[in-house]
């Protein structure tokens, strides 16, 4: 019984809603909906963990030198991979051990963070302004620009994200940094796009919106202040959990030798050359391989987190 | 919490068996929702009862928990951040809030259905009227395609809907609003319950097909001798097929009446204000009288008496003690069959 | 007769809803911007009309095809329909949902362009007009929306949305002088001043609806036009809005246009009521006319429909319980659009349909059932008092 459900939260969602401050309620603060989901975040544990992970991570990528005192690109073979990581040095250079080349995978594993974090963080930045841009134009004008803007955003959905990146990234001689960013940025868009533009669709009928063009407001006026405020959430929603694949993505094009390449400390590069001793010593791909996974699930678990403080309702 | 001699007082004016208690009886239950503010009491000890053939109307406003109350009935309450901590929902005098899942799904919609409000969301947009009404009789019947189909004819045919043999593999979304009531009555009709609970059937509805509408339901309760809530927010509607009436407010019963002894002279100022803020169609009044104050926040309700806030008789015993639910009488003192009310000064309010 | 309805009349054919006794529009020929805008903010006089709609047109067109459209036909939501407001009063429209009332509204706020047919204001077709005369024109024209629930922005507080008007009219009140304008209005809408940083959400719908009235409010305008403003509150809070308004409108000598599907409220607070019925309008006149000698079937039907909260008034009252529902307006019945439904429907009904005016057998009577009725078997019915 769908119908049941929904009238059940309804109702639910009913006492918040219906009984309004009456005057002589001293719990005056201003209440947005981004400060209830504040007041929802801090008591969730997954917030929680995710944001410590990524506070932890966003200071290696800032800060690296305050985590370890080695040099990730100082090799001294004589330090050997067939070294084993010595478990017990917390935070020692040989914490992890060595690779290939006799460098601190410790070391490598800290300043990695940079690269992968400025291409997740630069690749989403702009995804999200692109995507959102594209979906409120063809959302909020609708006819021939949403047809157009529309087809352009099927056209670069049905490229294969990692495919796509491959053709693109080989077509350039040196894959600096930006290079990877805008390459990722310009295939990835499209979902912020889709998701911008339903939302807007919605919101665009809104009285509120409708009472904003009565007054007379500008257009610029009704996109800037009511439909993007309001459109934002699950943009924000999809573009955190999108960030945790960007990291993935940039991985998965170092590992295959046509993202970010040597002489660039990331964790890309890393597994790309520890695969090749995995036999003698996994853990040269390993410990960059879990650092993958660690952060790309501390953003999705961030991204989930957010989404249920802002829509209650899907809990 | 006031405890309420439990056989139900009021005699049923019309149609009721008085062999073997009530339909359904609802005693001191009490709904909570656990919200990110705080405990919201939506439901504090109400105390209803209906019998076969008999309408009760559950009168009050959003957040009275007139509805809550029903969906608890029908056991389909959000839980969490539902809850009951307390109370009986007794179906022939058995407590359903006892039962097993399984129990309590053989009751819902064979033995007790439900009408929503918006018809259109209640029923399924890809899938043809005469399937969904089918459906209900090969699940729970196990007939054949083409006997529930022509059974779906036979209820389309009940419920007036015109033309139904040629409309039976109709969408939802061809058919009018008041039509659209009429297929949802029809499905809460099938299994033949005992017991109907309409949350607010005819609030979506234009004035010519409510009456429509409401007339229908009438005629089939008395057609199949039905028990019949009557979930509203509207004194207009209820007045002609109630035959008694509950008016909730913050969550509890404050008044009980007969339903044309309501309308003539109100026990509980609550309920006196809600009839003297009705426009009337037949005179232009000066200004509208209306109760000053919100409905009260569930999350504080306030202590004493929760209309206090908002009523013109408040008194310092009203803030402080909670009034309980009480037979209301005659100045001399003879009973008035089936009238309570919960209010420190129903005398005045009556008589006064 | 006006010779505006006849040219218009010649033009659309039998489906423009001619209305004889409605009186010529004076229009105010403004050559430039700034004439128009002067005659935008002249003062009317109370009692003098100050929106007058003629033969108002709305279609909806309904198309097939994704790439190439071709249109397979109109849903007629508004198909001629003309009435004058005049300053201080409030005219109530009431019908069904589908009747065309809420699309009279929008075109009312320019919201959406009318097909064809004119909104005078002030003598000035707003339908034409651009620029400043337009925006005059908005500053002068307000709305209330139905549900408070989605009318005002939830990223918004009830200062930002109480000041927004300000922000899009600035020359109405200079930028230091705004907060304290809000925290006016709140004061006049009956809201806490100190409520001014809260977001809607933390509001009542009563309390949410004032926000909205408050906002109205903010330009001092002249019209106000009312969508169904109370019909999602609950019936205590209804009372208190529907006195505020009234006190309202005495103290800032607004005109109503009050959209509703409640005829007990709109009979409440109209001076004159309309009833529309598909795209037209079946019955307008003064309150009593209409509430207690209604002529046309059709607001017999819905008048008697309307539940008492009192079963013994009820007792005596005649009820027509109509049959059917209202008919799709993309297809409406040929001739009356009513006789579907009608009990008295004849022949003649399908055929011709009949003219807004005063039926032929009240004209030149003094009885309350002398107004302006569209039928052919216009007949004097009070439904609303008990035999």
């Amino acid at each position: 019984m769908p119908e049941a459900l929904e009238a059940t939260t309804k109702d639910a969602t009913a006492p918040e809603s219906v009984p309004a401050a009456p005057p002589a309620e001293k719990d005056a603060r201003a209440r947005s909906l981004w400060s209830d989901a504040w007041h929802d975040l801090r008591r969730n544990p997954l917030f929680l963990v995710s944001a410590v992970l990524i506070v932890v991570l966003l200071a290696m990528a800032v800060a690296p030198w305050l985590f370890t005192s080695a040099d990730p690109r100082h090799a001294d073979l004589a330090k050997h991979y067939l070294q084993k990581p010595n478990w017990s040095h917390f935070f020692a250079e040989d914490w992890f051990g060595y690779d290939i080349q006799g460098r601190s995978i410790y070391a490598r594993v800290i300043y990695g963070a940079r690269a992968s974090i400025a291409v997740a963080v630069g690749v989403t930045a702009l995804v999200t302004i692109l995507g959102t841009l594209v979906g409120m134009l063809a959302g909020y004008f609708g006819g021939l620009l949403d047809t157009i803007l529309s087809r352009i955003t099927d056209v670069f959905f049905g490229v294969p994200f990692i495919l796509g990146a491959m053709v693109v990234l080989t077509s350039f001689e040196e894959r600096k940094l930006w290079v990877v960013i805008l390459s990722l940025a310009f295939l990835g868009w499209t979902q912020i796009a889709r998701v911008a533009r339903g939302s807007v669709i919605t919101i665009k009928q809104a009285d509120y919106v409708v009472a904003a063009k009565a007054l007379g407001a500008s257009t610029s006026r009704i996109l800037l202040r009511h439909i993007l405020p309001n459109a934002m959430a699950p943009v924000i929603v999809v573009a955190t959990i999108a960030l945790g694949g960007y990291i993935s993505a940039e991985a998965t094009l170092s590992f295959l030798g046509i993202g970010l390449a040597e002489p660039t400390v990331s964790w890309g590069v890393d597994i790309s050359s520890g695969q090749e001793q995995l036999r003698n010593a996994a853990f040269v791909l390993i410990i960059p391989s879990v650092m993958v996974s660690i952060t790309v699930l501390a953003f999705i678990m961030l991204g989930d987190a957010v989404r249920n403080a802002l829509d209650p309702k899907l809990r | 919490m006031i405890t309420i001699d439990k056989k139900t007082d009021v005699p049923a004016p019309r149609g009721a068996e008085d062999s073997g208690g009530s339909l359904l009886e609802v005693r001191d239950l009490h709904v909570e929702f656990h919200t990110r503010d705080g405990v919201a009491k939506a439901v504090n000890g109400v105390n209803y009862s209906v019998n076969a053939g008999e309408t009760l109307a559950v009168l009050g406003e959003s957040g009275s928990g007139k509805s809550v109350t029903a969906q608890a009935i029908m056991g389909i309450l959000d839980m969490p951040p539902g809850r009951i901590p307390k109370g009986e929902i007794l179906f022939r005098g058995e407590d359903m809030l006892k039962m097993s899942y399984e129990e309590r799904r053989n009751i819902r919609g064979r033995k007790i259905a439900m009408i929503f409000q918006d018809a259109l969301s209640s029923l399924n947009p890809v899938l043809s009227v005469g399937y969904q009404l089918g459906e209900m009789f090969r699940v729970h019947e196990g007939m054949s395609k083409k006997q529930a189909k022509a059974k779906s004819i036979e209820l389309m045919d009940k419920v007036k809907i015109p033309a139904a043999a040629a409309r039976v593999n109709d969408y939802p979304h061809q058919f009018s609003g008041g039509m659209r009531q009429r297929i949802m009555i029809a499905m809460a009709l099938a299994l033949e319950p005992d017991l109907i609970i309409a949350d607010e059937p005819t609030t979506a509805l234009d004035v010519t097909v409510q009456a429509q509408v409401m007339d229908l339901l009438a005629d089939l309760q008395r057609e199949y001798n039905m028990g019949l809530i009557l979930i509203t927010h509207d004194l207009g509607v209820v007045a002609d097929v109630a035959d008694k009436i509950a008016v909730m407010y913050a969550g509890r019963i404050v008044e009980q009446s007969p339903i044309h002894e309501l309308y003539k002279r109100p026990a509980h100022p609550y309920t006196r204000g809600l009839l003297d803020s009705i426009p009337r169609l037949d005179q232009k009044g000066q200004e509208l009288f209306a109760i000053k104050g919100l409905p009260p926040n569930l999350l504080h309700v306030p202590a004493g008496c929760a209309f206090n806030p908002r009523c013109p008789k408040a008194q310092d015993v009203c803030r402080t003690d909670f009034p309980a639910l009480v037979p209301v009488t005659e100045q001399d003192g003879t009973e008035l069959p089936g009238r309570r009310s919960a209010c420190h000064f129903w005398k005045e309010t009556i008589h006064g | 007769m006006a010779e505006l309805s006849k040219a218009a009349t010649s033009a659309e054919g039998a489906a423009v809803d001619a209305t004889p006794s409605v009186t010529e529009v004076e229009t105010v020929e403004a050559a430039t911007e700034a004439e128009a805008v002067a005659a935008v903010e002249a003062p009317v006089e109370r009692g003098e009309p100050i929106l007058q709609v003629r033969n108002l047109v709305k279609h909806f067109p309904l198309t097939q095809g994704i790439l190439f459209k071709k249109q397979v036909g109109a849903v007629k939501a508004v198909d001629g329909i003309s009435f004058d407001l005049y300053q201080g009063e409030t005219l109530g429209i009431v019908g069904e949902s589908g009747c065309g009332k809420s699309t009279v509204a929008k075109l009312l706020m320019l919201l959406e362009t009318a097909t064809s047919g004119q909104v005078f204001y002030k003598g000035q077709d707003i339908t034409k007009l651009s620029g400043r005369a337009l925006k005059a024109v908005r500053r002068n024209i307000q709305m209330v929306f139905q549900d408070p629930y989605t009318s005002l922005n939830p990223r918004m507080t009830v200062g930002d949305i109480i000041g927004e008007p300000y922000e899009i009219h600035p020359e109405v009140a200079p930028k230091g002088d705004r907060r304290r304008k809000v925290q006016e209005l709140l004061d006049v809408v009956g809201l806490n001043p100190e409520y001014i940083n809260r977001y809607p959400h933390q509001f009542s719908g009563g309390q949410r609806q004032r926000i909205g009235i408050a906002r109205g409010l903010a330009l001092n305008p002249e019209i106000i036009i009312c969508d169904e403003p109370v019909s999602a509150l609950d019936v205590s809070v209804q009372a208190q809005v529907i006195n505020l308004m009234e006190k309202l409108q005495d103290e800032f000598n607004l005109s109503y246009l009050f959209i509703a599907h409640d005829l007990s409220i709109v009979r409440h607070i109209s001076d004159r009521v309309g009833v529309m019925y598909l795209g037209k309008m079946a019955e307008i006149g003064t309150d009593v006319q209409i509430y207690d000698h209604p002529t046309h079937p059709y607001t017999q039907a819905l008048l008697s429909a309307v539940p008492v909260p009192d079963p013994e008034a009820r007792e005596g009252r005649e009820r027509i319980i109509l049959t059917g529902d209202v008919p799709s307006p993309a297809n409406p019945p040929s001739g009356c659009r009513f006789r579907t439904r009608c009990w008295k429907a004849e022949d003649k009904c399908a055929a011709e349909a009949p003219l807004l005016a005063v039926p032929e057998r009240f004209q030149g009577s003094d009885s309350p059932a002398a107004h302006e009725s569209a039928c052919h078997f216009a007949e004097e019915k009070d439904v609303v008092h008990a035999a």
